[in-house]
């Protein structure tokens, strides 16, 4: 428990992707079976204790400590389970070895799972009792579910594939046939044993992504050797279906994220589609009355947790079908892109469901054709779905259904983004790196105010200036900071003083926790307007008209 | 009957010996005062007469310069000082180097005023300083840094064990780790040197002259050499100690992919590391955790408590659960060495070129 509980501690603090992969992978390596399989449970949220709650932890703690001690002590450290995890009075130690000394994780999971909860609270008190701080802060974590450490599921899988000198699409691909604690994929990854196969009828494929396309890209591609769709602003999904059973009679329907995670339960009304085996590559998409809503609809079905009757129907989903992986049990991955879209017309066309529907071609014969219908995706045979539209995907004919980013084959061409001239606001520090480079900025745009014209922040954003840049708007804030709050500085942002930043963004939404009203999607440093008066940057009545241009569009449509 | 209070009076510039005609860690000029550590909230300049440790007076000469006082004498521990109508003995607090407690005597009644402590039991947490030693007295002044029982900084040796496994693992980055510059610094290089770690430690320019003392004094702790000197390849999979301030600072660019490191007791609460961006904190004070106050109270028998800067709120609420007097004083301008140097309070501000060249010496 205790080298589990280091582990979560250093990657809570661990701002690097790669530094936190670093760190999981020296776990793995130097923890043996099944400890360590447990540890990837753990990391991959594959493990639920229903009896374990912070009530219960509450409780505990209370009957422990004086309760003026402990609201004291909460409110200085404003999280409960640190705070028990801290406060816990240590008992002393009895000269004779107890069972709960070397505590490891595989104890704790194998003895949770039998527990009955009447038993748990001592159980629970025993296990503090023996633990330290952080080992108590992890086993409280832990058990009460949600780690919280800025590890995703995606990570801990590819640290455990490089183990193995494996890429993360090979462990994504077997995964739903495995369970905790994955012996067998160690073995694996260790070369001891052979790759643990996959019995699932309904398993997830590593998908194909497109490179981003440059204007001068696109001189070097044939347009005879291409075919091209409406990039759909929905969520990039995996439909698969697949029969099981001894007599191969049940039909498994299964619904994937991109990164391979199981989203079947948000989308019941989908699964109900798929009454064919196959796996279909499309995009998620909110459809009202037969019109592709935007993004921002889209968004608030994602957000809700439990999905109800109302939900359901006010927010009915549709799969737009890309490509077709598998026909029945047929793998069609190694046969050319306009081979698996022949067969995904006729998949289509034998589902006969108004839910899926297939993503149509935009026809072309020149570049210039496609420019024209990327400018105007509404003209170009989008019609009026054509708010819904994100950009334009390129894809080769004869490209075979690829994991990873293959060069040359899939090409995504996105639209014009948004830009808004803003002004800086306040600056943040930045992490690992850029701890010492003010690199996150707010900025803001003009509104009336009480007190006449001022500037409500509208979004946050951390990239796309360049190296020199950064160096450039890190001189202005440390010259022009009129504030600071701990990391934080605000500087001079006057109509005639300050830095206006040119943002991109990629859409705009309605949001009740900023000041402003409005999320921006996306949002990122487009360019430096050291010519621009702070006085001259944008309104927020700009902003909000786009916020009700694109809903109005919605409701014609 | 004598009270304690006849003996020492709090007032907001510190606690005064009305009797023995002095002051301890005056937090204005006074005409004497008895000093009990060096850290500047508790050593100040410009006090007519300054008595401590002669380790105290030398490191206050370090910091302010020859004339931070207009005398001073040296007191060592245990030896015994008339002064007017009591008398002053100073012990070992544990805190840093020369770091004393002091008990003050008059008509059969102790008091002891601790200043900073922590009372280790075993000695060998804290190579560079007399461990602390217990006085029993009828009043005694405690200092509640880390007066919260969420506070129990566990065994230093562990910690120094993180930095090392660190290291090993990320060869490649520059391990930074801010330190108080006087007294936690040393420590953490002698804790290293404990632990085997042989190779040459950096120093950041404000480390310098203290730690020469320390080394002066016959404090072992190895080969130390100035990150000023060193080329930005060199610095890889090294340890630089530094002031917390600098961890953030323009100064840590010439470090390849510097990792951030604190050692404090502070870095036991999340929020606090995260907050100041530390990617590796180490919980290693130089104050009394939550249970070595609680214990220090107890073992000195006193019957009345006097609870200085910090979490007085619960420390009191601990002794009053005791039976135990106590009441805060709320003397103005002590802080913590700990929590003074926060990343983000005195950053250095200005133009990136000038401040990328050579600011170790602010």
């Amino acid at each position: 428990m205790n080298r589990f509980a280091e582990l979560l501690d250093r990657l809570a603090y661990e701002p690097s992707r790669n530094n936190k992969l670093r760190l999981i992978i020296d776990y793995f390596r130097s923890t043996g079976d099944p400890e360590r399989g447990w540890a990837l449970a753990a990391l991959t949220g594959s493990l639920s204790f229903p009896h374990a709650k912070a009530g219960l932890i509450r409780s505990l703690i209370a009957e422990r400590t004086d309760p003026v001690l402990f609201e004291l002590s909460y409110d200085y450290v404003g999280d409960l389970s640190e705070t028990v995890a801290l406060m816990w009075p240590t008992p002393t130690r009895s000269a004779e070895s107890s069972e709960e000394d070397n505590l490891t994780l595989t104890r704790v999971i194998e003895t949770l799972a039998t527990l009955g909860k009447a038993q748990l609270p001592a159980r629970l008190a025993r296990w503090l009792d023996a633990l330290d701080e952080t080992g108590r802060w992890a086993l409280i974590k832990l058990v009460t579910g949600g780690l919280r450490i800025g590890v995703s599921a995606r990570l801990a899988k590819a640290a455990v594939a490089a183990l193995g000198n494996k890429d993360v699409h090979d462990v994504e691909v077997i995964w739903p046939a495995l369970v905790p604690p994955y012996r067998e994929l160690f073995a694996w990854l260790e070369g001891r044993a052979d790759k643990p196969v996959s019995g699932d009828p309904a398993p997830f494929r590593p998908p194909m992504l497109a490179h981003a396309l440059d204007d001068a890209d696109l001189a070097t591609l044939s347009p005879a050797d291409f075919m091209a769709e409406w990039k759909w602003d929905g969520i990039r999904i995996q439909a698969v279906a697949g029969n099981d059973g001894k007599d191969h009679s049940t039909l498994v329907v299964r619904l994937y994220s991109r990164t391979g995670e199981e989203i079947s339960k948000s989308f019941p009304d989908l699964l109900e589609a798929l009454h064919l085996p196959g796996a279909i590559d499309g995009e998620l998409l909110i459809m009202r009355d037969r019109r592709v809503q935007s993004f921002n609809v889209l968004q608030q079905r994602l957000n809700r947790k439990t999905v109800t009757p109302k939900l359901l129907a006010e927010f009915p989903a549709h799969l737009r079908a890309y490509d077709l992986l598998a026909d029945g049990a047929e793998d069609l991955r190694e046969r050319p892109f306009v081979e698996r879209r022949a067969r995904l017309e006729r998949f289509v066309t034998r589902l006969d469901d108004e839910r899926i529907d297939l993503s149509p071609l935009i026809v072309f014969s020149s570049w210039d054709e496609l420019i024209a219908a990327r400018k105007n995706p509404a003209a170009g045979g989008a019609g009026a779905d054509a708010t819904a539209v994100e950009g334009v995907m390129l894809k080769a004919r004869q490209a075979l259904y690829l994991p990873g980013r293959p060069k040359g084959l899939w090409w995504k061409w996105k639209r014009d983004p948004f830009i808004i001239d803003a002004v800086l606001m306040y600056a943040q520090r930045g992490h690992g790196k850029r701890s010492s480079y003010y690199s996150d900025y707010t900025f803001g745009v003009w509104t009336k105010g009480e007190a006449g014209e001022e500037l409500v922040p509208v979004g946050k954003a951390y990239f796309g200036f360049t190296d020199d840049e950064l160096l450039q708007i890190d001189r202005f804030v440390r010259r022009n900071t009129i504030e600071r709050f701990g990391p934080v500085r605000e500087v001079v942002h006057e109509a005639d003083r300050g830095l206006v930043l040119e943002v991109a963004f990629e859409g705009l939404q309605r949001s009740s926790r900023h000041k402003s009203g409005l999320a921006m999607r996306f949002p990122r440093i487009n360019r430096l307007r050291w010519d621009k008066p702070p006085g001259q940057a944008d309104r927020l009545e700009t902003l909000l008209r786009h916020i009700e241009q694109d809903q109005l569009q919605g409701q014609i449509a | 009957m004598i009270r304690p209070e006849d003996i020492l009076v709090p007032s907001p510039s510190g606690v005064c010996c009305k009797r023995g005609g002095f002051h301890i860690d005056p937090t204005r000029p006074v005409e004497r005062a008895v000093i009990t550590h060096a850290h500047s909230d508790h050593a100040r300049a410009g006090h007519g007469a300054v008595l401590a440790t002669q380790e105290t007076l030398d490191l206050m000469r370090l910091r302010y310069g020859e004339n931070f006082a207009g005398t001073t004498q040296a007191v060592a521990y245990g030896e015994t000082l008339k002064l007017a109508g009591a008398t002053i003995t100073l012990h070992p607090a544990g805190h840093i180097l020369g770091s004393a407690q002091v008990a003050v005597e008059a008509d059969g009644l102790r008091v002891v005023a601790s200043g900073d402590y922590k009372n280790a039991a075993d000695p060998s947490v804290d190579p560079t300083c007399a461990p602390f030693e217990l006085v029993r007295c009828e009043l005694f002044i405690t200092e509640a840094t880390f007066a919260l029982p969420v506070f129990r900084h566990g065994e230093p040796d562990a910690e120094i064990g993180k930095l090392l496994h660190s290291l090993a693992l990320f060869p490649e980055r520059a391990h930074l780790v801010g330190a108080y510059s006087i007294g936690k610094a040393q420590r953490l290089i002698a804790l290293l040197r404990k632990a085997r770690y042989d190779a040459p430690i950096y120093l950041h320019g404000a480390m310098e002259k203290i730690t020469n003392y320390y080394v002066e004094r016959g404090i072992a702790l190895g080969e130390l050499r100035l990150a000023r000197g060193a080329t930005k390849a060199n610095l890889a999979g090294t340890i630089t100690i530094c002031p917390p301030s600098a961890l953030n600072d323009l100064w840590t660019r010439r470090f390849p992919e510097p990792l951030a490191a604190f050692a404090s007791g502070w870095m036991r609460v999340r929020a606090r590391a995260r907050q100041q961006g530390v990617a590796l904190p180490l919980v290693i004070s130089d104050h009394a955790d939550w249970d070595g106050l609680t214990a220090t109270i107890v073992a000195t028998g006193a019957s009345e408590i006097w609870v200085t800067h910090g979490q007085e709120d619960a420390l009191i609420h601990w002794c009053a659960s005791r039976g135990l007097k106590a009441r805060p004083l709320d003397i103005i301008g002590y802080g913590d060495e700990e929590g003074e140097q926060d990343i983000s309070s005195k950053e250095s501000s200005g133009d990136v070129a000038a401040d990328t060249s050579d600011d170790e010496t602010s």
